[in-house]
């Protein structure tokens, strides 16, 4: 049997950024739950992961899955000194919302707004983009995670003084540039292989 | 114990002892994985159906576009090394896709004012004949997920399955191409950060 692609109907894809729980809808068919082998199981890391499509598809190939979820869980959860959470989820948030991946923006906005407790400022970032007015040491997070996003990447001297002179230090300047570079491999998984959806009424 | 190469520090320059070595060593996790990742992608213990200079010319023409200089002659050398044909059709298809990014599309709606309109890179016949047609569908693919990713479609993974692609091997492409998205902009980041890392170099770094 040749392999297909899965289209959808019937959901309302989100027509704006949002910090609400969205569904993602894979367009490749992922391996079903019961079908996964160790070696896929292992490369999910947490098993709650086997609930997700998003997860399953990439199981396909489980050691590259395996190798990126511990360099996504260190870059993110990693909690000697750095950069706190809050801003390594900002970092997330800015290159979702630049790239345009609305369902990868709305999952690390929330976190950002849980761990900053500044869910306005979260969402004016979404409404109104990475342009958006902000403290000095957000919107320099945010313009270095955008530099680093631009294609040609445009990320230099003028953004590690800009993190420096808002208090980051060298280690936290690493956090930001790892948060940032691996938002732009989430996103474009994210975005290749699916879609976004408003979670169905009932 | 022997020595592992670790080519995010070799692509920086990054000097053992010195404050970057031991900064990305406070990550340790995040390091070691990010070089596993490399070592899943392009020296992979079951190669499946994507063959090696197929892995490594997409990464060279991801890395081209991306624009970090260190990358993108180390992909295309890589490349080079194994079909020098492949590595020279690497460099006219960089000279054909070469563009600013992020651009693309948004739906009809409150976003669509923010839709910036830029070029769709198809392989030409020389393209597709230098490449074939399954490495020709592949850089399609990734000139889309490098420069307009939001623009990708149902339809975009359609031409991948007609051109040979399966599922697992299109999860596979995309792991490269956005790997590289990945990589490139750590080895950005951090050659900046070297440029004026804060701390002096040890003693001991000096003498290595």
């Amino acid at each position: 049997m040749s392999d297909t692609v899965v289209t959808h109907s019937g959901h309302v894809a989100p027509e704006v950024f949002t910090q609400a729980q969205l569904d993602w809808l894979p367009w490749l068919q992922p391996p079903a739950e019961e079908s996964l082998s160790a070696e896929q199981q292992d490369a999910l890391i947490d098993r709650a992961r086997a609930k997700s499509a998003y997860f399953r598809l990439l199981a396909s190939d489980p050691a590259i899955l395996k190798a990126r979820t511990l360099t996504d869980k260190d870059i993110f959860y990693n909690s000697d000194a750095g950069l706190p959470r809050a801003e390594r989820e900002l970092a997330a948030a800015a290159v979702s919302r630049f790239n345009g991946c609305i369902y990868c923006a709305s999952v690390h906005a929330r976190f950002s707004a849980t761990y900053s407790k500044r869910g306005e400022d979260i969402e004016r970032l979404l409404a109104e983009g990475v342009t958006v007015e902000l403290d000095a040491r957000w919107k320099a997070i945010v313009a270095a995670s955008v530099a680093l996003t631009e294609t040609p990447v445009a990320f230099g001297q003028d953004e590690i003084a800009a993190l420096r002179a808002a208090g980051l230090d060298d280690l936290a300047i690493s956090d930001a540039i790892h948060a940032a570079a691996f938002f732009n491999w989430a996103n474009r998984l994210m975005l290749t292989l699916g879609e976004p959806a408003l979670p169905s009424a009932g | 114990m022997s020595i592992k190469i670790d080519v995010i520090d070799q692509l920086v320059g990054i000097v053992p002892g010195s404050s970057l070595d031991l900064i990305r060593r406070r990550r340790g996790q995040a390091r070691d994985n990010a070089q596993a990742s490399f070592d899943a992608l392009f020296a992979p213990a079951t190669p499946g159906e994507v063959s090696r200079i197929e892995r490594l010319a997409v990464a060279a023409f991801v890395a081209g576009l991306t624009g970090e200089p260190a990358t993108a002659s180390f992909y295309l050398a890589e490349t080079a090394r194994l079909g020098a044909a492949t590595g020279e059709a690497v460099g006219r298809e960089l000279a054909q896709g070469r563009t600013k990014g992020p651009y693309g599309r948004y739906p009809d709606g409150p976003l669509s004012h923010e839709t910036v309109a830029g070029p769709v890179y198809e392989p030409d016949a020389a393209a597709r004949e230098a490449l074939g047609t399954r490495l020709a569908a592949a850089f399609r693919h990734a000139h889309l997920l490098v420069l307009h990713p939001r623009d990708a479609a149902p339809a975009d993974l359609q031409a991948l399955l007609d051109a040979g692609w399966t599922t697992p091997s299109i999860v596979t492409l995309s792991q490269i191409i956005a790997f590289v998205s990945f990589q490139s902009r750590v080895v950005a980041g951090l050659i900046a950060l070297n440029a004026t890392a804060a701390e002096p170099r040890s003693e001991e770094a000096a003498h290595v």
